[in-house]
């Protein structure tokens, strides 16, 4: 009836049980919160059935953050059991619970926090930043939004029932094998990353349709802004990637349920294979993260230096060189499995040739300060950091690049720092700017200023503390995920010195969330008095109000130049004519969230082998995709006479705040 | 939006602050640490090689580096919003000269950079023997779960989690594994290599110093992998030798039933000796998972 689901998957040790008290506790409160405040309806209607690019772009954010404070709670209990883990000592955590600590902290910081905060920003500045209404596909947004989320769950729900996978975030074969992992762990981490993966590969095809289809007239691809022109790159790469790591999983899948020989050790399988195929999507898959961050920089430093970007076209191709060559240097990930020096050479050296494209983009950047009006706010701040951080992983990333230096530094520490110097310093840091230089798009009103540069310096000073020990600890021979190591390796100072940057961080995060709802609740004192344009901006979405209204545009815009809102505060376009007209909009549909909350429980039932479950999701995922492709009119209109009135009570807002 | 106190100082004096805790943390670091630093300061020629590598390599990249940090500081600082004098032009957009110099500048690096390593690769290919005039000793390396045992095909021993070899003398390790992906690393003597379950892969290192170095599993497989440590002893020649014919004497007998005991997965306590009876043992756990001959 259950598959292999017994009473014993309910059973945790003491730490996991106070996460799932705690989660179930949060869940509670949050239920109650929203009962109490008689907000169902509303979140219903307004949110979860949603097809509103802004509003799903605001609900990936949401998502994010909450997966953020889970893994940043999987990275304490790894620092601080390793401070402790010394000798005699064994710390807190037993091997396998840490072992699934360490694959749950890579899992959801990349495919939850990284993965999702990307498309939160593609679904809510692509359509502003290009002068459309909607995506390509509002539907289909919709589902990859509801596929994410239902990853994420499934991410949740391993925590309170089973294990999870203890192979690390990738699990290699043959260690995800059947044969020497036979639990449940290796499954959920498979239809965690399948589910949320599929989404991703939609969400992929969505916003390159979207940018390729939906410009608004003039805008040819050498006007598009930057961050656009990133993203457009990201969904390339997403779209011939992500189908790599789906194939993959069902080829682990297989081996693991149906007893097949893709990738295990006896019967004709190579798991050399899974290696090599997981790292072909998996290197592309860092620079999906990394390239709409570039772009995030190419418009907060321009807006705070009050320029232009310098060398638009150099930015253009150095993006389109990163894309193309991110998919011939997967190979450098792994070296050490006894390639010839022929093999690794010339993967060493093209992976060598993505150092000139990304010195450009700085160069770039740098020199559009030069002559120009540097403001210091926060997302410039941030700006600083990520150069700092970024630059120093960058160097020691060509350091991993040449084989003979990587054979003595791969898998310690020394890689752990650089890819955090990758993922921290060059992408959570272009997040945080990102957030703080859109969020008054979206909200109106301000993020806390004092509380953000409080939150930049926790950060700066904590990630150095954190993370650059950890290149000597490498040089020191301390290879990555151990719980435990002997007190005569003498690493121990530096492990606590690691742990006090660890709470530093976590310190700074929780400012930072501190802050966001401080400001909410000061919303009225932080309101963006330009009514849409605080920081002086150059592109579309600075051109409409704030928070826009649900067609974004009234008049769809057109474009003579690049930064078309830096032309007309320039006088050298004219404002737009306001003529307003009929728009028509999609409307909302819940089929999405059903197919999410589908997804679930067929991934749940995969994991734990409870077929008529499987079976039966299965087919109703397939009648909801059916009723929603015979549906006939999806569209809703909104008369030139209601646009009329939303514009100008934007503006009777606007006024009343002054 | 305004912010009243002058940020730009504070910034400046922060960052410096910042880089002056790194730059102090380093020689602190080395000061501290000294010959743990495996890495930095190597016992063999490969390591040795590897290392220096990786510092001309770290200074051909701070040629780019340190002038952009000083740009970000000198251009924010003159730049400020707030300075008078510092010049504003938006309209500066573009310079084909400049960016042809940074283009062309990381381009002249990479290609140093190509060259160095195209040719430290195949120097330093962990395949080649090691030139010496001392004869060269075979290591047979297996991964068990979770404990290293090595064979050493001519003195006829074995051992678990421990290995003595003379120094000066050229090592050959052929590794295999019966058990998930491990890698092998002596960082003091030189890099890693995968050790992997029915194929072998090789790694030549050798000793300059006497010594005894750790070594561990850098890849995870399994619960125990991070107690999966053994111990290298350099020593002399003549020590060496006494070792070897001490084992010989002392050690128990190591035959495939004997194996299979030690096979199961387990954490290896302490470094066991045997003497090596069955000699075809190291090929038959290669081919442990090929299918059996018709």
């Amino acid at each position: 009836m259950f598959g292999r689901l017994t009473i014993e998957a309910f059973k945790h040790d003491a730490t996991q049980s106070m996460a799932v008290l705690s989660m179930l506790f949060g869940g509670v409160a949050l239920i109650s919160f929203i009962t109490y405040l008689k907000r169902w309806k509303w979140l219903w209607n307004e949110w979860l059935t949603t097809v509103d690019p802004k509003r799903i772009g605001i609900m990936y954010i949401v998502v994010v953050l909450m997966m953020f404070l889970k893994g940043f709670g999987d990275a304490m209990m790894m620092r601080l059991q390793q401070a402790f883990s010394v000798g005699d000592s064994q710390g807190f955590l037993s091997a396998s619970h840490f072992q699934e600590v360490f694959s749950a902290h890579g899992t959801t910081m990349i495919f939850f926090v990284a993965m999702g905060a990307v498309f939160g920003l593609m679904n809510l500045i692509i359509p502003l930043q290009i002068g459309a209404r909607d995506v390509a596909f509002p539907f289909l947004n919709a589902l990859s939004f509801w596929l994410f989320a239902s990853g994420a769950a499934l991410t949740l729900v391993s925590l309170a029932v089973g294990h999870f996978a203890n192979a690390g975030w990738l699990s290699y074969a043959p260690l995800s094998s059947i044969e020497y992992n036979p639990g449940e762990g290796i499954d959920y981490w498979i239809w965690i990353v399948q589910i949320a993966g599929i989404g991703t590969t939609l969400g992929g095809i969505n916003f390159l349709v979207t940018i390729l289809k939906m410009r608004c007239p003039g805008m040819t691809f050498m006007r598009m802004p930057i961050f656009v022109w990133s993203c457009l790159c990201a969904n390339v790469l997403i779209i011939l990637a992500f189908p790599i790591l789906t194939v993959t999983l069902f080829m682990l899948a297989l081996d693991r349920t149906l007893g097949m020989h893709f990738f295990t050790v006896a019967g004709g399988g190579n798991y050399m294979m899974y290696t090599n195929l997981i790292w072909a999507w998996g290197h592309p898959e860092v620079y999906i993260l990394i390239l709409p961050i570039f772009g995030v920089f190419s418009e907060v430093v321009p807006t705070f230096s009050e320029k232009r970007l310098f060398g638009y076209a150099s930015m253009v191709w150095a993006l389109i060189f990163i894309t193309v060559i991110s998919f011939v240097v997967w190979l450098h990930h792994f070296f050490t499995m006894g390639a010839s020096p022929y093999v690794n050479a010339i993967f060493g050296i093209l992976t060598m040739i993505v150092a000139i494209p990304t010195g450009v983009k700085i160069f770039n950047w740098l020199f559009t300060k030069f002559r120009g009006k540097v403001h210091f706010t926060s997302p410039m701040l941030w700006f600083f950091a990520f150069l700092v951080n970024f630059t120093v992983a960058g160097m020691t990333g060509i350091l991993l690049s040449a084989p003979p230096v990587d054979f003595q530094v791969h898998n310690s520490l020394f890689l752990i720092a650089h890819f955090h110097g990758m993922v921290i310093g060059g992408f959570l840091f272009g997040f945080f700017a990102a957030f703080t230089y859109w969020f008054p798009k979206f909200t109106g009103f301000m993020l806390d200023e004092k509380l953000n540069r409080y939150a930049f310096w926790f950060w700066s000073g904590g990630f150095l503390l954190a993370f650059m020990p950890l290149y000597m600890l490498g040089f020191m021979g301390a290879t990555r995920r151990l719980d435990h190591y002997e007190a005569s390796t003498g690493w121990h100072p530096l492990f606590i010195l690691v742990a006090v940057g660890a709470v530093i961080l976590f310190c700074g995060a929780n400012i930072q969330f501190f802050g966001l709802f401080w400001t909410i609740y000061k919303r009225k004192q932080n309101w963006d008095h330009t009514g849409g344009d605080p920081w002086n901006g150059r592109t579309l979405e600075w051109s409409i109000p704030s928070p826009p209204p649900v067609y974004n545009f009234a008049t769809i815009p057109t474009v003579y130049d690049r930064d078309p809102l830096w032309d007309i505060k320039h006088g050298k376009t004219a404002p737009p004519k306001k003529e307003y007209e009929d728009i028509y909009m999609p409307i909302n549909t819940p089929i999405g969230m059903y197919i999410g909350g589908l997804s679930l429980i067929f991934g749940f039932g995969m994991v734990w082998y409870i077929w008529w479950l499987v079976i039966l999701s299965f087919i109703a995922i397939l009648i909801c995709a059916i009723i929603r492709l015979s549906s006939k009119d999806e569209h809703e209109l909104i008369t030139a006479q209601q646009v009329k009135e939303i514009e100008d009570e934007h503006l009777r807002r606007m006024k009343s705040h002054d | 939006m305004k912010i009243k106190k002058n940020p730009v100082l504070s910034m400046l004096f922060f960052s410096g602050l910042f880089l002056l805790i790194i730059l102090i943390m380093q020689p602190l670091n080395i000061w501290q640490f000294g010959e743990k630093i495996v890495v930095l300061f190597p016992k063999g020629m490969i390591a040795l090689e590897q290392r220096n590598l990786l510092f001309i390599l770290q200074a051909l990249m701070l040629i780019i580096i340190i002038p952009v940090y000083i740009l970000t500081f000198v251009f924010s600082w003159i730049y400020r919003a707030d300075n008078p004098k510092g010049k504003y032009d938006p309209d500066l957009v573009d310079n084909t000269v400049a960016e042809c110099v940074w283009w062309g500048l990381p381009l002249i690096l990479v290609i140093i950079a190509s060259v160095l390593t195209w040719v430290k690769t195949h120097e330093l290919d962990p395949y080649k023997s090691i030139e010496s005039e001392n004869k060269e000793i075979k290591i047979q390396v297996v991964a068990l779960q979770w404990k290293w045992l090595f064979i050493y095909p001519e003195e006829k021993i074995a051992t678990i989690d421990f290995i003595q070899i003379p120094e000066n003398t050229p090592v050959q390790f052929e590794l295999t594994a019966d058990a998930p992906m491990n890698s092998f690393w002596i960082p003091a003597l030189g890099g890693q290599i995968y050790a992997m379950p029915a194929m072998t892969t090789f790694l030549n290192l050798i000793a300059n110093e006497k010594g005894d170095f750790r070594g561990s599993s850098a890849h995870i497989s399994g619960e125990g992998f991070s107690r999966m440590n053994f111990v290298t002893r350099a020593s002399t020649k003549e020590d060496y030798d006494k070792w070897v014919s001490s084992v010989k004497q002392s050690g128990s007998e190591l035959n495939l039933e004997r194996y299979n005991e030690l096979a199961k997965p387990a954490l290896g306590d302490k470094p066991l000796f045997f003497q090596l009876t069955d000699e075809t043992l190291f090929d038959d756990i290669v081919n442990k998972f090929m299918h059996p001959k018709p």
